[in-house]
């Protein structure tokens, strides 16, 4: 704002008034859905997660074996060549406690938030997930873990397959 | 200007391509049209625009997902909300800067991810005027069809023969969705969608990716052996509000027309190009557009179509690729897809489509309802 | 590299930011439009081209939303070009504008920002849902505060950073936020208040992140000569970069923004400026989160990798200091409405280069740097603004 200017247009309005008479406001749900085509990358990762597997795809030109895997190298943009196989086990990037859910709702106990680094995948490829069976402020970075599966017979092919990552016994 | 084409890739379009991603699809238009471009991604581009619509893709701030499958990590990349024609004029201005050498365009469609393509263009209503009424959009495409038809004493017959032409030259182009020998009775006599508007006056929706390099003048002469030069651009926004609008005639393509044939120096179009690629997304919008280009006088675009001038062994070829009604309607992709078969016509490269001697060509856009905003790009093999 | 036409910033305009506005986006784009217009001397006949930048269709509710603005933004019957990348459009738009002109293809530009963010139910949060990706991260129910809780932490634990020097920045921008007349969440705070408010996404608390807000902003940028025609002060938008990063930023260390320091060099080397922190005279960088403004000054270069929170408790940022950044406010103290959000860091530029900017006129200001930043942690937009000398 210049010094120059006086006043500033706008017409502030409080959540309450929002709900009264008073403004006059027109609901609308979109109706917008989607059912978005996997393909081939996430395709086979989804499907490998069924199976209790993590798999990644190498890139010969970089060699950097990465998760979760893609068809092309986004440094060399070559197309990658080979699938590999991860290991369920890796190391905590960074990590949260979240108090508030998807809808900005605040909730008692913390959601546990985690980047994980996968072992057998190149260094610093980690994917978003969730920390679980830990106390929270023993958490660190740094920290190894392992995934914990869903049962086998109610696996759907989704990355909810690995309920959340616990600590590694020393 | 100083601004040429230099490589073009593409997908093929389909109705349906539920094997890949669209991250995938993009990455082969990608590496093709680098390729035709003699560019390497990650050295030799210096700018990437994309035209996308969040709600087109259902995500959020789409470029988001955008750089990866486009070898653009780490490099300047833009999203603009509009078609692929804006994004190609806006890279154009970022060559002409002098900022960049070689840009990369990209503009597609996956609208087989939409499970609810209409309930999405209905969000694009506005909120307050537009939607309660609960109709499908597409009454707009009818109000101006109706008022059209009134203005210029068009008929629904020579609607239809937009549709007839440009779903049979869509059998002689490889990449197109709905190639069809179809007869005007057929046309006339499908699903009343709103009226005078039937479901096959309305393009029918497509998958597909086209990617576009442009280079500045040195650059172009350096890599390209027919390098394809952008002679004229302009584009434009009417007004949003349905309630204030021009129905009978395209003011956009007036406007935007008037700036690109400047530029260009065209002064008697009909006679200056030798084919167009105008904005089929439904059949009335082609002659709608065709006036508004001043490629014929106003009120005879229907005359003229019904008497085959408009086919591609007519007098003036228009939509010889088959447009969005028979290469399949890509949203934003369908302004690129008007580009890439201008690019195949002046390099001598359409095949049993090729026009002969085509020196200068006109595209031109649409974004389809409820929007009022179009562009048009004189393209020539000289410069 | 040659630049075919000098760019300047010739007129300012700026709504309130509040958490709910009652006027509706076009409306708000009309009166940041129009203040800017005024500012300029110029009427809406003598604009060649327009520029809307604007972030998710989702929050105000429209599929296509530039298109139903475009008459708020003065665009009717215009060249309408709506930019867009994510959170770093408010600093992108300006350099849309800037190619408008550069190019030599227009003379006259209107810029203008909206962001309606109050229309969104439950939250503005909940638009946010559609942000991740589809396959390999919504099924997680992810709130976005996550990924700046991730990487804040990220940031903290290569450096060793304490929260309490984080925290530091939001008592520096409300305090200076209250003497930005637009301002939703100006006041004076201590650290300690930002510690002691509630954890939202630990180790971010409520005080450590910005509002949600309405609100629009604009600027009229010209072509050299057009310029001195309106007016004997123009500012120079001699430099812009802007960079997009991978989207699979858990394959990236988070600790840096390389996008922004990308962005930034693409920018100075245009604007010719070789050593940042001399030659910079303040800095608007991105602070939708109290971290982020130290993230992107050592992304920005004007502060060595981790120290950017010693210089804000050492006072080299407060508005009176060496260095002051955010001296408008920024997002913590002005407010968050996004695309407006990061124009009104070039309208404070703008002001401040021209001595304009009032109580919260920074001493000497030669040259002023914007930055923005959005998508997944990814892109980082910058503008360079000289003073006219």
């Amino acid at each position: 704002m210049s010094k120059d200017m006086k006043e500033l247009p706008g017409t502030p309005v409080s959540g309450k008034e929002l709900k009264s008479d008073k403004i006059i406001t027109f609901e609308w749900r979109p109706n917008a859905k989607y059912a978005w085509s996997a393909g081939i990358a996430y395709g086979r990762y989804l499907d490998e997660l069924k199976e209790g597997r993590i798999i990644g795809r190498r890139c010969s030109r970089c060699k950097r074996i990465i998760v979760p895997p893609r068809m092309f190298c986004e440094q060399c943009f070559v197309a990658t060549d080979e699938w590999v196989y991860c290991k369920d086990t890796g190391t905590v990037n960074t990590f949260s406690l979240s108090y508030l859910d998807a809808d900005a709702n605040r909730i008692k106990e913390p959601i546990l938030v985690a980047v994980i680094d996968i072992d057998g995948a190149s260094p610093g490829v980690g994917i978003l997930h969730l920390l679980g069976n830990v106390d929270p402020k023993k958490i660190d970075v740094g920290m190894k873990v392992k995934a914990v599966w869903k049962p086998p017979e109610e696996r759907e092919g989704a990355v909810t397959d690995i309920l959340y990552w616990e600590p590694m016994e020393d | 200007m100083t601004v040429a084409i230099i490589g073009i890739g593409c997908t093929s379009f389909n109705s349906v391509t539920a094997e890949v991603s669209f991250k995938e699809q993009m990455f082969e238009a990608a590496v093709k049209a680098y390729a035709d471009a003699g560019v390497n991604a990650r050295e030799d581009i210096g700018s990437f625009l994309t035209a996308a619509e969040d709600y087109w893709e259902g995500y959020s701030i789409f470029d988001e997902f955008v750089p990866d499958q486009l070898g653009a990590v780490l490099r300047s990349v833009c999203t603009i909300g509009g078609d692929g024609l804006l994004a190609l004029a806006n890279g154009t201005m970022q060559i002409e800067t002098g900022l960049f050498d070689v840009v990369a365009i990209e503009a597609h469609s996956k609208a087989s991810d939409m499970l609810t393509f209409d309930g999405i263009l209905t969000h694009a209503l506005d909120p307050v005027y537009n939607r309660a009424f609960n109709v499908h959009p597409y009454f707009i495409a009818g109000l101006e069809m109706q008022r059209y038809l009134h203005e210029t004493k068009t008929t629904r017959e020579q609607c239809a023969a937009v549709v007839v032409k440009n779903k049979r030259n869509a059998m002689d182009n490889p990449l197109a969705a709905f190639p069809a020998d179809m007869t005007v009775d057929e046309v006339i006599n499908s699903t009343m969608v709103s009226h005078p508007l039937t479901q096959r006056d309305i393009s029918p929706l497509a998958d597909g990716m086209i990617v576009i390099v442009l280079a500045s003048e040195k650059k172009a002469k350096e890599l390209s052996d027919h390098p394809i030069w952008i002679k004229g651009l302009g584009w434009c926004s009417d007004t949003p509000w349905l309630e204030a609008r021009d129905w009978g005639a395209a003011g956009y393509t007036n406007l935007a027309r008037d700036r690109a044939y400047k530029r260009a120096d065209i002064k008697n179009p009909r006679k200056e190009f030798d084919f167009a690629e105008v904005d089929d997304y439904f059949s009335y919008k082609e002659l709608q557009h065709l006036e508004a280009l001043q490629l014929c006088e106003p009120g005879k675009a229907g005359k003229l179509a019904e008497a085959g001038e408009f086919n591609r062994d007519g007098a003036f070829p228009v939509n010889v690729s088959g447009g969005r009604l028979g290469a399949g309607n890509l949203l934003e992709g369908s302004a690129l897809q008007s580009v890439l078969e201008c690019v195949y016509q002046l390099r001598g490269h359409a095949g049993k489509r090729q026009i002969k001697n085509a020196k200068t060509a006109l595209a031109q856009s649409w974004r389809g309802v409820p929007t009022a905003s179009g562009c048009v790009a004189v393209l020539s093999n000289e410069n | 590299m040659n630049i075919r036409k000098r760019v300047a910033v010739i007129g300012a305009g700026i709504t309130l930011y509040r958490r709910r506005l009652k006027e509706s986006g076009k409306e708000l784009s009309f009166y940041a439009a129009n203040m800017a217009l005024e500012s300029a001397g110029m009427s809406r006949n003598e604009i060649d081209s327009v520029v809307m930048g604007t972030a998710p269709d989702a929050f105000d509710g429209i599929h296509m939303k530039s298109e139903n603005l475009l008459d708020g933004a003065g665009a009717t019957q215009k060249p309408y070009t709506h930019v867009y990348v994510g959170g770093g459009t408010g600093v992108f738009a300006p350099i849309g504008g800037w190619w408008h002109i550069a190019s030599g293809m227009h003379d006259t530009c209107l810029v203008v920002c909206e962001e309606k963010m109050s229309p969104c139910f439950p939250h503005p949060q909940t638009a946010f849902r559609s942000i991740w990706d589809p396959i390999i991260s919504r099924p997680l129910n992810p709130n976005l505060v996550w990924i700046f809780a991730l990487e804040m932490h990220r940031y903290m634990k290569v450096h060793g950073i304490p929260k309490e020097h984080i925290a530091q920045v939001a008592v520096k921008n409300k305090g200076n936020a209250l003497d930005h007349p637009s301002a939703q969440l100006a006041a004076k705070i201590t650290v300690d208040d930002v510690l002691n408010s509630e954890i939202m996404v630990y180790p971010v608390n409520r005080l450590d992140i910005s509002p949600p807000s309405d609100g629009a902003a604009a600027l009229i940028l010209a072509s050299e000569d057009v310029a001195r025609k309106y007016t004997d002060a123009p500012v120079w938008l001699d430099g812009v970069g802007w960079s997009l990063d991978s989207a699979y930023w858990t394959n990236r260390d988070l600790y840096f923004p390389q996008y922004v320091a990308k962005a930034a060099k693409m920018a100075y080397k245009m604007a010719k400026i070789n050593d940042p922190p001399q030659e910079v005279s303040f800095a608007e960088p991105y602070d939708p989160f109290t971290y982020k403004e130290l993230h992107h000054m050592e992304g920005l270069l004007l502060a060595e990798k981790g120290q950017a929170p010693k210089l804000t408790v050492e006072g080299v940022t407060a508005r009176d200091g060496d260095l002051p950044i955010c001296p408008s406010g920024g997002l913590l103290g002005v407010g968050n409405p996004i695309a407006a959000a990061g124009l009104m860091k070039c309208c404070e530029a703008f002001w401040q280069l021209r001595d304009e900017a009032g109580k919260r006129q920074v001493p000497k200001a030669e040259t002023g740097v914007c930055q923005a930043w959005g998508d997944l942690m990814q892109v980082g937009t910058v503008c360079v603004f000289k003073r006219d000398s």
